[in-house]
């Protein structure tokens, strides 16, 4: 009993409730899609549902999706730094004004903001009508991977711009200072001191667009049409329409697999780079 | 004076530059906000000026369940998640590096993966035992996905409290309990409330995990969005969200007169709805 | 002193509406080891951001050379800073830190290896090229930060309270590490700071600012010795600033008693301010002293002993001496003549900030 206590004191047991959460709710089940997807609906061990992300329609998927966010986590990176750059210039108070136009969209549902652009990109929309106004010619991108792209950046932005703003406001402008002392232009002082010092939170925001780019079926549903298959499409359906699974939860395992790799791939250069932070 | 014109060149550029992006972020809010007084249906066409969406809002039983439950399953999981969270948190800052780590990395495994996988795994795990997909489902999985942003903003608030004013508190004769909620309590109560805001943020917004976990019974507003894209979205929703975005933004003109609620998301990485 | 290096002329300079610098004019002769020496806020790191050309001032101009340098960029300009807690390029390792400006400069790489070497010798870090920043003490850091300034042979290095972030035994060394590379070097040094025993032991020249303005400039002993105004006084070292009145010349009476002093020129029977050094007064035999009063409180310096003395009119002596006298002792107090320092009334506070240059 006073053993019990004493452990009641050393605060640890605070954690137990934790550690059982994420045993039941996140161990338990990212198992369960490792045991779908090696099995079939027998229960008998399977490599099909993984091997089924080489068949041609799935291939075809996944590069699209590959090709589709990793466009846009670049058309991300170069909008968000120097929007970051401009906001550090700006001190203080950008920090109270960034969370504010960022955060407040996030409270209107995103597939309404998302629907919002099908609006706006119609044939009809208001973006052509606003063209025609000025007798220029209109847009078609409605139901291409032009509008899917615009809908990932639109999405994903904010998750780019805070971790590189975050990192840059960090930096100590008597460094900046510094280089440009030494002889540095501002080129170099750009090329040479902020863009090294800042290759963590690039990394953080590639990160956090580049998953939820990859792995999306709601934009290309929404911004696509229905003819535009991701390969978050494909695992959707498998398990909305059909009853496939085993084949969605093999197809996810890939996935994941590959999510990690690239992650670790990415953390390793994190390290090997940004020993700074 | 070269200089002076560059500085007032750069000035204006950047102006311009956050001005686009603003108009980038906020074209599609204006769009609803504005469709929500359009007589007519159509998405494209202008029809006329009306309040009738907002009136017919109330009388939409789907879309008022939907709100319910959207508003209660978003307080009920971050107020679970601020509790196991910050228990975590306080357990993990006095504990040694290996266990710590192990999980801080399970942790980040939510952060990180796919959310169309955790809703997949979820959704999986709910069947393989037997439990029928519904609200209370839902609540658990939102809970799951917001324990991180909790601990990711209790664990900077502990650290630098010092430990000293929690002796201090024990010294002076206070029990373990009390020294806690008079002295560290208050220290990392910023930091609680910014992981609760996170993840009622998180949690209303939240799409996929949900689309997974929900079963056929239940929808929240986003679901029952998702379900109407096809056919067309009901007029009173953009009307809810007019209201909601409304709401939303004088709390944040109120809250920034007080700075300390917006420190917040700096400590915190945020990740978003997919 | 040598010919004129850099010259601030009408130098104005305001933020947010507040001016930090008004009207400011200061010659800096080459070679010099100058200090700007004032309480924070009173203009001297923004004074020293305009040479370096981190701001622009609002008014006037910055002669370097002969040559007006007022919109010349920071890196086109021949000096160099070291910045307060040292500004090292995190990312960077030491020799990387101090070769950058080098590399910059497309110098060569036989070149830029032998002056890391050289440069690292000179602040006695010799070996340690490989070592990341983070594993350097706050001391070493601050040697790296001079070292990558120097290599670049910079006319003038600019100092910015670069021994702030010491403790007391590191920053008292580092005092004489830093005039011995200033002799080893022969260049000008403009040092910031608000410590004034380290302007007294490092520089050949104090400016002391107060409020945007220069309140006097000088050598050290002129500064400590015959402070222009109260504030000079005050800030340099301890003194007691006394209500006085200038009988005649070279006489000044204090609460009632004449001391002889060596000031002159300032009329008869003028009220001014004395001031005078606690280590400047004597205390002896009550009957022996000019004016007698009571030891009222005494404190154990180490070096000294800091005693307190109220004299009948209720005026605070503050006296540093060896030689203890106990509480409640009576003494007599005498000052050398020309230990006591007259200075003028101020008539107004604005006066007060308005210095005279000597």
């Amino acid at each position: 009993m006073n053993n019990f206590l004493s452990k009641i004191k050393s605060r640890k047991i605070l954690v137990f409730p934790y550690v059982f959460w994420i045993l039941g709710f996140t161990v338990v089940p990212l198992i369960l899609i490792v045991i779908y997807g090696l099995t079939d609906k027998n229960g008998v061990l399977t490599f099909e549902n993984i091997t089924s992300m080489g068949t041609y329609e799935h291939m075809k998927a996944l590069i699209l999706s590959l090709l589709l966010s990793l466009i846009s986590t670049l058309i991300c990176l170069l909008l968000a730094y120097p929007l970051a750059l401009i906001l550090k210039k700006r001190g203080a108070g950008a920090g109270r004004f960034i969370v504010f136009i960022f955060v407040l969209p996030m409270w209107m549902n995103f597939l309404l903001r998302t629907l919002a652009w099908q609006t706006l990109l119609e044939k009809n929309g208001i973006i052509n009508g606003i063209l025609s106004l000025f007798t220029l010619p209109g847009i078609a991108v409605i139901n291409t991977n032009y509008a899917i792209i615009l809908g990932m950046v639109y999405n994903f932005l904010p998750f780019m711009v805070l971790p590189i703003y975050n990192v840059l406001v960090k930096i100590d402008d008597n460094v900046v200072n510094a280089a440009r002392d030494l002889g540095a232009s501002r080129r170099q002082t750009f090329f040479h001191i902020l863009l090294p010092l800042s290759i963590p939170g690039i990394v953080s925001g590639i990160t956090m667009v580049f998953v939820p780019a990859l792995t999306t079926f709601v934009i290309s549903n929404i911004l696509g049409g229905a003819k535009i298959l991701l390969i978050g499409n494909v695992i959707e359906q498998e398990f909305t329409r059909g009853s496939g699974w085993h084949l969605g939860a093999g197809l996810s395992l890939v996935m994941m697999v590959f999510i990690f790799i690239s992650m670790a791939l990415i953390a390793k250069y994190d390290s090997q780079e940004g020993r700074t932070f | 004076m070269k200089i002076g014109i560059l500085k007032r060149l750069e000035k204006i550029f950047g102006d311009f530059y956050l001005a686009l992006i603003l108009i980038f972020l906020y074209a599609p809010i204006l769009v609803m906000v504005v469709l929500s007084f359009n007589s007519s249906k159509s998405r494209t066409r202008w029809g006329g000026f009306t309040w009738q969406w907002y009136t017919q809002l109330f009388s939409s039983s789907m879309i008022m369940d939907a709100f319910k439950n959207t508003v209660i399953i978003a307080l009920l999981s971050s107020i679970i998640a601020s509790i196991i969270g910050t228990a975590a948190a306080i357990a993990l800052n006095d504990m040694k590096k290996l266990p710590k780590s192990m999980l801080m990395g399970a942790t980040s495994i939510p952060m990180l993966n796919a959310d169309i996988v955790t809703g997949i795994s979820l959704m999986l795990a709910f069947i393989s035992f037997g439990i029928s997909l519904g609200f209370k489902t839902v609540l658990v999985s939102h809970i799951t996905f917001n324990i991180p942003y909790v601990i990711l903003s209790v664990l900077p608030k502990l650290k630098k409290t010092s430990r000293y004013t929690y002796e201090a508190a024990l010294d002076l004769g206070a029990g373990p309990l009390k020294a806690f909620f008079a002295v560290v309590f208050p220290d990392i109560f910023p930091g609680i409330l910014s992981g609760f805001l996170l993840a009622f943020t998180m949690s209303l917004d939240d799409f996929i995990i949900t689309h997974f976990t929900k079963g056929a019974g239940i929808n929240t507003l986003s679901t029952l969005i998702y379900s109407e894209v096809r056919k067309g979205i009901k007029p009173s929703m953009y009307a809810l969200s007019s209201i909601i975005f409304l709401v939303v933004l004088i709390l944040l003109l109120i809250t920034n007169f007080a700075p300390n609620i917006n420190k917040v998301h700096k400590n915190t990485k945020i990740k978003g709805m997919r | 002193m040598g010919r004129t290096l850099i010259d601030l002329i009408h130098i104005e300079k305001s933020f947010d509406g507040e001016m930090v610098i008004d009207d400011l004019n200061l010659s800096i002769p080459e070679n010099a080891f100058l200090t700007l020496l004032g309480p924070s806020g009173c203009g001297k790191t923004t004074t020293l951001r305009i040479i370096g050309g981190f701001e622009r001032a609002d008014k006037g101009k910055v002669v370097f050379d002969g040559e007006d340098i007022s919109d010349v960029p920071p890196n086109k300009r021949n000096l160099n800073t070291v910045f307060q807690k040292y500004a090292l390029f995190p990312h960077m390792n030491i020799a990387e830190n101090i070769a950058f400006g080098l590399k910059i400069k497309n110098k060569s790489k036989a070149y830029i290896d032998d002056k890391v070497k050289y440069a690292l010798k000179l602040v006695n870090l010799d070996g340690y090229e490989n070592r990341d920043v983070d594993s350097l003490s706050g001391g070493q850091q601050q040697r790296i930060a001079i070292a990558r300034a120097i290599v670049n042979e910079p006319k003038v290095l600019l100092l910015d309270e670069p021994l702030g972030a010491l403790d007391l035994k590191l920053r008292q060394d580092m005092q004489y590490e830093l005039i011995r590379l200033k002799n080893e070097l022969g260049i000008t040094f403009i040092y910031v700071t608000h410590d004034q025993e380290e302007a007294l032991t490092m520089s050949d020249t104090i400016v002391v600012m107060n409020q945007g303005y220069i309140q006097q400039m000088g050598t050290p002993e002129q500064i400590y010795n015959e402070p222009n105004c109260a504030f000079v006084a005050d800030f340099i070292g301890e003194s007691n600033i006394i209500p006085a009145v200038m009988v005649k010349d070279e006489l000044v009476e204090i609460f009632g008693a004449r001391f002889a002093c060596v000031d002159r020129g300032f009329g008869n029977n003028k009220p001014v301010d004395a001031v005078i050094r606690p280590e400047d007064i004597d205390l002896v035999e009550p009957e022996k002293g000019t004016l007698v009063g009571r030891v009222t409180h005494v404190i154990f310096k180490g070096v000294h002993y800091e005693m307190e003395v109220t004299t009948p009119d209720g005026y605070e002596w503050l006296v540093h001496s060896t030689d203890l006298s106990p509480v409640g002792k009576e003494v007599g107090i005498t000052v050398d003549p020309f230990d006591i320092q007259i200075m003028n009334k101020p008539v107004s506070e604005d006066e007060e900030a308005i210095g005279v240059n000597e």
